[in-house]
């Protein structure tokens, strides 16, 4: 299979300048690409697909009755990131984690960021995801969002962008690791000549974070992981990280507080629960301080958590910093706590809270890409210039009746990256989330989750509307390579005399 | 253990040996049938009996003709002990311990279940059936030694091993009742051609031939329930199956093996004692199926008593038993 015919179009491919002409961090892949015998790499996605299906690497659709779960689509082209650009993300990711979680602090506790007009008040004021009952909290060790993913993209000159923070409970973690693991077993050609930085140590970082924020004065924390259960839609990433973690994987129903503790229930009695790293959304975490009817939650997990004797990760209330709106002023909010320019620029961002920007948003809305503020999985997206004169007109009606739950963009042609498409290459669109850990440092796993919008011209890149992914390989500068130590001949039948002898 | 992960993992390797000796029911049938001829088209209603699934049988088909019973035992989803059901509702409890359970276990399973579940759209399956079902036993014996030599022998393990064992007991108990049947509409035909056949393939059913013959040599039926109810060595022999999963509970109870702390072991241990000081005469002249059937019913209380004492919510008050 060759690029002969491959076209990058108008867009910014990862992996060509111009039509047949590789970057330089890719050429190597694409001679090893071309070097394969006809039908090759086709045999090989079909068996990485096939792997994917006996792994059970699924996803759940909501809505879907008959057989919930769907395999994860993967294409078996990777998306390659120059170390130098890498070491840029990196810094700029940890720059802007550090200062959303000051901006989460001081939210919950002084509000210096309103009194010094770093941001509108409004914008506090009116946020859907601000927890009451967190008001006055400092989690242990000051950390409030220990795991972020948060999403990049690349526009057409190649500039990276960060396009939103996922700061709640970001999910696709477990797909980086399968789809590498997937890579090796199907191509384990691809990887020769490149030092890719790995990804597999994640969940001992994880654990590590995860007992580091254990309460204090526990020396062998018990951590667990809480799903909803196996219905939710990443039900798959939760056993997987419980597995890799080497913890429990608990429901609610399996936790109880007693005696200002929480516990598991066991087939030996109870057993108290230090760090609980919950999949579950804030408002289902405690029927008896958000949602009452809640069979997901812990009653009392709360008082609990406020006395300090269980850690919860990431900690109620940091959906106050995911807001699309607040995502808006994340320039402004480095500037304010860390006095630093930012370094990943946000894409240009129109805030319907602000009264000349949103007049701007409903004059312009043809040309934008219109998101609600506190929605998350793609629901509820506008895409201006592709949509009908009737759900521009719905979508003015809704800004207007609720402007500080709408933000708008100018719409982006995203990087691209050949993919497999039956029998030739096509480019598909891609994003990249990369996952940060913040525990006694901060940790950026190098590449991410790069989605792909696998149907033709689309920009969806979200598995619940059809998109895939690949792996992503971040390229380790000026590596030169390992060497094994010299081993000892092992014993083989009939061969004790030759051993003796010696 | 979290006591839902215990119950899952325990239903789990149950229900991986309940497919198992479905196929195994299915393959002793289909090979009497084969030397038996026309005759043995009558032989497809025991098995459903001993399955005890008769109602929904009568419900779904109405006729015992082989295809009909295959399809009801193998491939019917409306039958909650079919092999694909079976399967299904092992790869539903590994899908909620897969973090329990090693990888390489929740593959196969997965795959196990899938080339079930295709075979049950694939009418040509029909046409070697035999092949078809050594491949589901070879499989759940795959299982078996995956789960064996991937997963530590802690706690949830002895609950796999619990959960086969117990289900293997009760099987064997239904493949012997299966002769019970058989010979009932003709008992002139003991001690005949014919019944060495059946007691061959009866022994064949439950892989025991061979070992038979070392440990007894002829084919007699005493000897054969002797062998499938007494022994202690033979891995599916109902007495075996009792020691081990005695060891299995007194395991996960922790404690010494001349202790007994809660009803299952009381229950379990009482149960393997009967087995133990009983004599394969006294069995027959008191009737093998009245011996099965009470088997059976003991047995399940047995499940039962596992269930109330691990899986069951304990109640909110409980005291804890660890800090740190």
């Amino acid at each position: 299979m060759d690029f002969s015919a491959y076209q990058t179009d108008e867009f910014y491919d990862e992996m060509f300048e111009a039509p047949g002409k590789p970057r330089e961090r890719s050429q190597h892949l694409v001679s090893r690409l071309q070097s394969l015998s006809a039908g090759e790499l086709q045999r090989r996605q079909k068996s990485a697909e096939l792997a994917l299906l006996n792994m059970g690497i699924t996803f759940n659709v909501y809505g879907h009755e008959a057989g919930t779960e769907k395999v994860w689509p993967f294409d078996l082209v990777p998306r390659i990131i120059d170390g130098g650009e890498w070491d840029m993300i990196e810094r700029g990711l940890k720059q802007r984690i550090t200062a959303l979680n000051m901006f989460i602090d001081d939210v919950y506790n002084a509000q210096y960021c309103l009194r010094d007009k770093a941001v509108p008040d409004w914008l506090i004021g009116s946020a859907k995801n601000l927890l009451e009952p967190c008001r006055g909290m400092t989690p242990p060790k000051g950390i409030w969002c220990h795991i972020t993913g948060t999403d990049l993209v690349r526009d057409t000159n190649g500039q990276m962008y960060v396009l939103e923070d996922n700061l709640r409970c970001p999910s696709g973690v477990s797909y980086v690791l399968e789809n590498r693991e997937i890579m090796k077993r199907t191509f384990p050609q691809g990887f020769d000549g490149f030092s890719v930085l790995p990804v597999e140590d994640y969940p001992d970082r994880l654990l590590d974070m995860l007992q580091h924020i254990a309460p204090e004065g526990v020396n062998d924390p018990t951590v667990v992981v809480l799903t909803p259960g196996i219905y939710n839609s990443a039900y798959f990433e939760h056993c997987f990280l419980a597995q890799r973690m080497g913890v429990e994987l608990v429901q609610g129903s399996d936790l109880c507080v007693t005696n200002g503790h929480v516990f598991m229930r066991t087939t030996k009695g109870l057993e108290r629960v230090d760090v609980i790293y919950r999949r579950i959304d804030d408002e289902f975490l405690d029927p008896k301080t958000f949602r009452a009817d809640s069979t997901l939650g812990v009653p009392g997990l709360m008082d609990v958590y406020r006395a300090g004797r269980v850690a919860l990760a990431n900690a109620p209330g940091t959906g106050v910093a995911d807001d699309k709106a607040v995502y808006a002023f994340v320039p402004q909010l480095i500037k304010y706590f860390l006095n630093e320019d930012v370094i990943l620029p946000n894409v240009p961002t129109f805030v319907c809270g602000e009264e000349q920007q949103c007049d701007h948003v409903i004059a312009n809305i043809d040309k934008l890409v219109v998101k609600p503020a506190n929605e998350s999985g793609g629901y509820g997206i506008l895409l201006g210039p592709r949509a009908s004169k009737a759900e521009l007109d719905k979508y003015k009606d809704l800004i207007r009746s609720n402007p500080r739950n709408y933000v708008a963009q100018p719409m982006l042609g995203l990087s691209r990256v050949p993919t497999i498409v039956e029998d030739h290459f096509e480019g598909r669109h891609v994003d990249l989330r990369p996952y940060i850990l913040y525990g006694k440092d901060i940790f950026v796993l190098p590449g991410g989750l790069t989605r792909v919008a696998l149907r033709k011209g689309s920009l969806v890149v979200n598995s619940s509307q059809g998109g895939g992914s690949k792996d992503t390989w971040v390229l380790r500068n000026g590596y030169t390579g390992g060497r094994f130590p010299t081993q000892r001949q092992t014993m083989t039948n009939g061969s004790q005399s030759q051993y003796q002898a010696s | 253990m979290l006591s839902r992960v215990a119950d899952s993992i325990f239903w789990m390797s149950r229900a991986i040996e309940r497919a198992q000796n479905i196929a195994r029911f299915i393959n002793v049938n289909l090979k009497l049938s084969l030397e038996l001829g026309p005759a043995a088209q009558s032989q497809w209603a025991p098995l459903i009996y001993t399955s005890g699934d008769q109602e929904r049988f009568a419900e779904l088909y109405g006729e015992f003709t082989q295809r009909n019973v295959i399809d009801f035992l193998a491939f019917d989803s409306k039958n909650d002990n079919s092999i694909v059901s079976c399967l299904r509702t092992a790869r539903e409890n590994a899908r909620t311990v897969r973090e329990m359970i090693s990888t390489m276990m929740w593959e196969e399973l997965n795959k196990f279940f899938l080339s079930v579940r295709a075979a049950a759209n694939d009418q040509t399956i029909l046409d070697s059936p035999y092949e078809f079902f050594t491949q589901v036993i070879l499989a759940s014996h795959l299982m078996e030694g995956i789960t064996d030599a991937t997963m530590s022998h802690d706690e949830p393990w002895h609950f796999a091993r619990l959960g086969r064992l117990l289900e293997r007991a009760d099987k064997t108990s239904r493949i012997l009742d299966v002769k019970y049947f058989i010979l009932l509409p003709s008992v002139g035909d003991v001690g005949t051609n014919i019944d060495t056949i059946q007691w061959g393939a009866l022994l064949e059913s439950a892989s025991a031939l061979e070992m038979y013959r070392k440990r007894h040599g002829r084919i007699a039926p005493e000897s054969v329930a002797d062998f499938l109810i007494l022994d202690r060595e033979f891995p599916r022999a109902m007495h075996h199956c009792l020691i081990e999963s005695e060891k299995s509970l007194s395991a996960i109870a922790g404690g010494r093996a001349d202790r007994v702390y809660n009803v299952a072991e009381q229950k379990l241990g009482r149960l393997r004692a009967d087995v133990n000081y009983s004599l394969i005469r006294e069995i027959i002249d008191g009737g093998l199926h009245e011996f099965i059937d009470g088997f059976q019913v003991k047995l399940n209380e047995v499940g039962a008593a596992i269930h109330e004492t691990f899986f069951a919510a304990p109640p909110s008050i409980l005291e804890p038993v660890s800090s740190q």
